[in-house]
């Protein structure tokens, strides 16, 4: 990959260890809005290295937000993120672009465009003035795309296929950017929870390769069950961080999305399993059938 | 360093057809090929300059080069005095009597570098302008500045009674002006495509109230000239077009190829592009930069032709069945269709201007485009 990774530069911003030593990805004292206005206020966050680290939360609460801002898409208000311990701003972008990749909440493709074009653009911070396509772009788009099951697509237009297939062409594209770190803004949106699953199967798959992978996802159960590292956020602040056996309760989710509920293991994996309070008809109806 | 590899390492150019193994259910269309020059030894992965290229692009750059040629052949040959293709030839390269020589060195070839520098011009600012505004649409004519500059040219022709070139200097600015008009109104929090064009059609509209009332204020004499200058024209278009046209081509064209790659990621979005690593805005204004610059030289040269910088785009992307900006194709398809459009307007006995000709064409275009747009559902 690119030769600088993990540069070990002791920036004297006086944090903690815990912010840049262990964590290539982390944001501290983050300030995000729109028109000035903050969305986010004075928020701390890191990534575990080596994480699968999902993030939760009501709609508009500022995940993507966040998710933007991880990415140096979005310029904080205030605060900094780093990556590798330098301050991902003052970064040149294709540099960051090496080692950070961003799929973004329901991105839209050219009219006309084939998968196989669609995912080779993922190549573009690879690339450069001479060098416009390589062996390794060629490598790393074939591999993209046979780990996603695309290659049978390459010559379809995206415009004709379903959305889980498309789905998986975007993170093709993803993929073929050959990042360390993957930030995902709703992989699963418009998918049938058959494909929901294979999607987050191929995360699961990604992560074991040793891929860091954050992603934001609106199915707790889901969540519950791939995350090793759950954020759950409440108006632009963070309301829980960690495992989610131990911060997924039914405080929590009350609290966080405003919904009473039960939360109990998952019969399949242990995990917690978030089930909803039912009002009173729909019960009685459930009991008396 | 560079020059070093350069000059030890051997040509490899590879030729691979498909980079995946072919679909199962459709037939595998042409595939890019990868080109390799200057892989080291026992280092694959490794070489100086490497990039793919589409055979299909190939096969078109190809024909659009052969109908260039005909049609160049057509237009030098045919005219009030004919001269045999033979003899066309002949001449072009240096032989051939004087009467020929003089009609095609001194007349007809000036014109036709004028049309196929012009065309070059408006299709590959075209193709720039549709890849920002990601809009079929999106091309001079209608964003407005055909008419900011048709407005700098019919206040020198009116007001001023200025000079050829001075119309030519007053329709380049009355552009730039309404381009940077319509950028700045359309900017907020960036400039996002269909806000271009809205505001871009909307100065328009107002410019075309202007560009009316200064033609009534105007004297006959004035009128009928500006109204020969708003059509577009390359009556009478001698040597002293073609060079400052070829020099802007020689700059933009490169740079348009330049950022030609960088576009096709941004079509993808802003904050998947910025994902990518572009740098979305410096990419943007540099693009429309050189989008407007084209379009100011082809003004200069030939006056507003519309439709050129329309379509060019929307038939190159046809023709290589490629999405992105496919600027080179574009500049290609558009000097084939501007020479062939004067090339039509010659054969009217009374000397049509190639606009009009252009014009036909792209009112039926534009039909067509907008129908297909509304079957789709766009707005
Ligand atoms: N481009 C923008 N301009 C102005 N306000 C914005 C913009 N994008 C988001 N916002 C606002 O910021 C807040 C947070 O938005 P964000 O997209 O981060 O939410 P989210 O948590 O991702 O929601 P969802 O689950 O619906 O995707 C919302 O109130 C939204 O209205
Ligand atoms: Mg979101």
């Amino acid at each position: 990959m690119s030769p600088d990774t993990n540069t070990d530069t002791s920036t004297s911003t006086g944090m903690g260890t815990d912010s840049t030593d262990r964590h290539r990805l982390s944001a501290r004292n983050l300030t995000v809005g729109y028109h000035g206005k903050p969305v986010i206020d004075e928020l701390d966050v890191h990534i575990p290295d080596g994480s699968f680290t999902v993030i939760v939360g009501a709609n508009g609460c500022g995940k993507s937000t966040l998710l933007r801002t991880l990415a140096r898409v979005l310029s904080p208000l205030r605060g900094t993120v780093f990556l590798d311990g330098e301050p991902i701003h003052a970064l040149p972008p294709k540099q960051v672009a090496r080692r950070l990749g961003l799929l973004p909440q329901g991105p839209v493709a050219p009219d006309g465009i084939t998968v196989l074009d669609l995912v080779a653009r993922g190549r573009h911070p690879h690339q450069n003035l001479l060098s416009r396509w390589s062996e390794a772009d060629e490598r790393a788009v074939r591999d993209a795309m046979a780990a996603t099951d695309t290659t049978e697509l390459a010559d379809a237009y995206l415009d004709e296929l379903s959305g889980g297939q498309r789905q998986r062409v975007w993170l093709a594209m993803a993929l073929a950017q050959e990042t360390g770190i993957l930030l995902l803004d709703e992989p699963t949106t418009f998918l049938d929870l058959a494909h929901q699953v294979e999607v987050l199967n191929l995360c699961a798959r990604l992560h074991a390769a040793g891929r860091t992978l954050v992603a934001v996802l609106h199915d707790l159960n889901l969540a519950c069950r791939y995350a090793d590292h759950l954020i759950a956020m409440r108006d632009g602040a963070i309301a829980a961080v960690g495992r989610p056996g131990e911060v997924v309760t039914p405080e929590l989710i009350e609290d966080v999305f405003g919904l009473p509920c039960r939360v109990i293991d998952d019969p399949e994996t242990g995990t917690p399993l978030v089930i909803p309070l039912a009002p009173n008809p729909l019960r009685q109806e459930a009991s008396s059938s | 360093m560079r020059a070093r590899i350069g000059m030890s390492a051997r040509i490899d150019m590879r030729a691979r057809i498909s980079t995946v193994p072919a679909g199962s259910g459709r037939a595998a269309r042409l595939r890019p090929v990868t080109v390799r020059i200057g892989a080291k030894r026992g280092r694959p992965g490794r070489s100086v300059i490497s990039f793919r290229l589409s055979l299909r692009a190939c096969l078109v750059i190809a024909a659009l080069v052969a109908a260039g040629l005909v049609i160049s052949a057509l237009t030098l040959s045919t005219g009030s005095y004919h001269v045999p293709l033979s003899d066309v030839v002949r001449t072009v390269f240096g032989d051939g009597s004087t009467l020929d020589r003089f009609i095609i060195t001194r007349l007809r070839e000036p014109r036709l570098l004028t049309a196929l520098a012009v065309g070059a011009a408006l299709g590959a600012g075209g193709a720039l302008f549709q890849s920002v505004s990601r809009n079929p649409l999106g091309s001079p004519d209608i964003i407005g500045f055909d008419t900011g500059a048709a407005t700098g040219a019919l206040i020198v022709i009116t007001l001023i009674h200025g000079t050829a070139a001075q119309t030519a200097a007053g329709a380049v600015l009355g552009g730039l002006a309404t381009a940077a008009a319509v950028y700045f109104l359309a900017m907020r929090h960036g400039v996002h495509g269909y806000r271009l064009i809205l505001v871009g059609i909307g100065v328009g509209a107002l410019l075309s109230a202007v560009n009316g009332y200064l033609l009534i204020r105007a004297s006959e004499n004035d009128a009928q000239s500006a109204a020969l200058w708003l059509i577009g024209s390359l009556n009478g278009r001698g040597w002293d077009y073609v060079g400052p046209e070829a020099l802007a081509l020689a700059v933009l064209l490169p740079a348009a190829w330049w950022i030609s790659r960088a576009l096709g990621v941004l079509e993808l979005g802003d904050d998947l592009s910025r994902g990518l690593g572009l740098r979305v805005e410096w990419l943007r204004g540099t693009a429309l930069l050189v989008g407007v610059a084209l379009a100011a030289s082809a003004t200069a040269a030939a006056g507003p032709v519309g439709f050129v910088a329309l379509s060019a785009p929307q038939i190159a992307r046809r023709l290589t069945a490629t999405a992105g900006p496919n600027t080179l194709t574009s500049a290609l398809a558009g000097a084939v269709l501007l020479a062939g459009s004067d090339l039509a307007a010659q054969q009217f006995p009374t000397g049509l201007p190639v606009g009009v000709v252009t014009a036909v064409l792209g009112g039926l275009y534009l039909a067509w485009l907008l129908s297909r747009e509304w079957r789709k559902g766009r707005p």
